[in-house]
């Protein structure tokens, strides 16, 4: 494993006449908790959206474990080991908890397409190690109570932590939070970062877009303070904290 | 999973009885029809309630297998279940033709691909007359026969054609079980959320729409074995709406609803026109031309009253009416 999991190079991305991203050149070290923040429309998500592979950024690229991946397909990047969530919560509504996180194992087990129809063996012990893994993550985050729920008619806090415990069971280097803790009460936000801490203990790296700024200064090694697509101050919460460009582009001047 | 098993064997009873209590050849026929409606509404449920695609050229797919069966062993004297595997292989191919440009773009243009081309096989039937044989159609296309063994009667082709719907039913059920499943219904819940878990999703919908475009062209070979003479009229777009039609009658989410929409609209037409004794005994004429309010009105109440269709729609209702008084009240949340 190298020691960076995630380079942006001279990464820029414009819609229209404005840079959402404009020259970002940030080097994500493994293992770590990252927090992205910055006031709306600062282009936090589209960094995410550019990592993960949603949008093509106009110039510049990107490296996962010093492969370029700039212009690899959503689900290859996935595969490679980039996992993420959403802003909008994007679960599987119709389909069980466990169903959910199943789903997850994906990249993590083969099928065919043909030979599913007629359930060979080694399908139903793949399907059986599938549903064990897809448990252990779910009692990762706390959720396996819930296993036999439909997705939908979980509470909003509960969505959220599966779609953590989805990405999760990716066994993915990389796990992008898109603002986790937006819809939580004050105990489930204590939860989540307890839970995020325990995630870079499993050896994945966190890249975290929040604004919950307690959050983001108890739980964070580094924080990126990025405004219109540009760094503006880089450093641990206690610097960055301190950083007038900081206090200027979040209070106005 | 358990569940559906229990409901195939059941079904597996219904079917097998249905010969005994109907000798009429006449009503058999109207079974294996409904069998043949089945088998293609299916296919279509996969694609529809799973993958979250519109098909609206089913029935030329239907057509494909049909032609192919009735073309290659009349003109070409092909043995006929060679020729029920080259209209699965002409099926899928013009599926990949269609589906790979459609299923690459997000929402519904397969929808609208696929009506387009349901229209042009339904004109290239009609106009390519040296082919197709145009309007007056094939006739004599060969009965099938099974180990040597010649499906002559009714009785016999009705077995055949639903032992190959429960075949095609127990196959869906895996798949929908199984990893392959899982991947389509997620994309059916979150197309990003799929993409982001590593799902393919473009491939998958192109598989799936292969995978009912087969039962669709199973569905019209059988259909041109049974009936030994084909024309263009029922490979129509509004073919196409009517399996539309009743995997929605049904309810698109559930393979059952496809196999409950399709028996009951396939028995709808006799239903009907022994309404038009009791009209008649009234002094008013019931034509043929009504059925198709009649079927409107069914899709309209459906979509009003029951949206997610008739087999949830059911079991929501005994749910909270029936059940109430069966079940302890603590239990029924």
């Amino acid at each position: 494993m190298t020691d960076t999991a995630i380079e942006l190079i001279g990464l820029k991305k414009r819609f229209g006449g404005i840079f959402a991203v404009n020259d970002l050149n940030i080097k994500i070290r493994s293992g770590t908790i990252t927090s992205i923040i910055g006031p709306n429309g600062a282009g936090k998500t589209t960094v995410f959206n550019l990592i993960s592979g949603f949008i093509k950024p106009t110039t510049g690229s990107i490296l996962f474990s010093e492969q370029n991946i700039t212009q690899k397909e959503v689900h290859d990047i996935a595969r490679m080991g980039v996992a993420r969530t959403f802003q909008q919560v994007q679960i599987f509504p119709e389909m069980s908890v466990l169903e959910n996180v199943m789903v997850g194992r994906h990249v993590r087990s083969k099928s065919g397409f043909l030979l599913s129809c007629i359930v060979p063996p080694q399908f139903r012990k793949q399907e059986a190690f599938i549903k064990t893994s897809a448990e252990k993550w779910l009692s990762f985050v706390g959720l396996n109570s819930m296993a036999d729920h439909p997705a939908g008619t979980l509470p909003l806090g509960n969505q959220r932590i599966l779609e953590i415990s989805r990405a999760l069971a990716m066994e993915p280097q990389v796990i992008l939070l898109d603002e986790p803790a937006s819809g939580l009460n004050a105990r489930e936000t204590l939860a989540l970062g307890e839970l995020i801490e325990r995630i870079k203990m499993s050896n994945i790296t966190v890249m975290l877009v929040e604004h919950d700024m307690e959050l983001v200064m108890e739980i964070s090694d580094r924080v990126i303070v990025i405004n219109f697509g540009q760094v503006i101050a880089d450093g641990s919460p206690a610097e960055v904290q301190m950083n007038p460009e900081v206090i200027k582009a979040y209070l106005g001047e | 999973m358990k569940k559906d098993y229990i409901g195939i064997l059941v079904l597996i009873c219904c079917v097998s009885l249905v010969p005994f209590f109907i000798q009429n050849n006449y009503y058999i026929g109207v079974f294996v029809f409904t069998g043949i409606n089945c088998l293609a509404c299916i296919g279509l449920s996969l694609l529809m309630g799973y993958a979250g695609q519109i098909s609206l050229g089913h029935a030329a797919f239907i057509g494909i297998g049909a032609y192919s069966s009735a073309i290659l062993t009349v003109t070409y004297h092909w043995f006929p279940w060679f020729a029920i595997l080259a209209g699965v292989v002409f099926s899928v191919i013009t599926a990949l033709c269609i589906g790979i440009p459609a299923l690459r773009l997000k929402g519904h243009y397969l929808a609208m691909a696929t009506m387009g081309f349901g229209s042009i096989m339904h004109i290239v039937a009609v106009a390519a007359i040296d082919i197709t044989a145009g309007p007056s159609g094939i006739s004599g296309i060969p009965k099938l026969s099974l180990f040597g063994f010649e499906l002559n009667t009714d009785v016999q082709f009705f077995y055949f054609i639903w032992f190959v719907v429960i075949l095609g039913l127990y196959l869906a059920i895996n798949i929908i079980h199984s990893r392959e499943g899982r991947a389509l219904r997620s994309l059916h819940g979150s197309e990003d959320a799929a993409r982001a878990m590593g799902i393919h999703t473009s491939m998958y919908k192109i598989k799936i729409f292969l995978f009912s475009a087969v039962y669709a062209s199973l569905a019209g070979s059988f259909y041109a074995h049974y009936v030994n003479y084909i024309d263009p009229d029922p490979f129509g777009v509004m073919h196409s709406v009517l399996l539309l039609t009743m995997v929605a009658v049904g309810g698109i989410h559930q393979l059952w609803g496809a196999v409950i929409g399709a028996i009951l609209l396939s028995l709808l037409p006799e239903f009907l026109s022994s309404l038009t004794e009791f009209f008649d005994s009234f002094n008013i004429t019931y034509q043929t031309d009504y059925d198709t309010i009649i079927y409107g009105s069914i899709l309209l109440l459906i979509m009003l009253f029951m949206p997610e269709g008739l087999v949830k729609g059911i079991s929501t209702f005994y749910k909270y009416t029936i059940g109430r008084y069966l079940i302890p009240k603590h239990e029924t949340k």
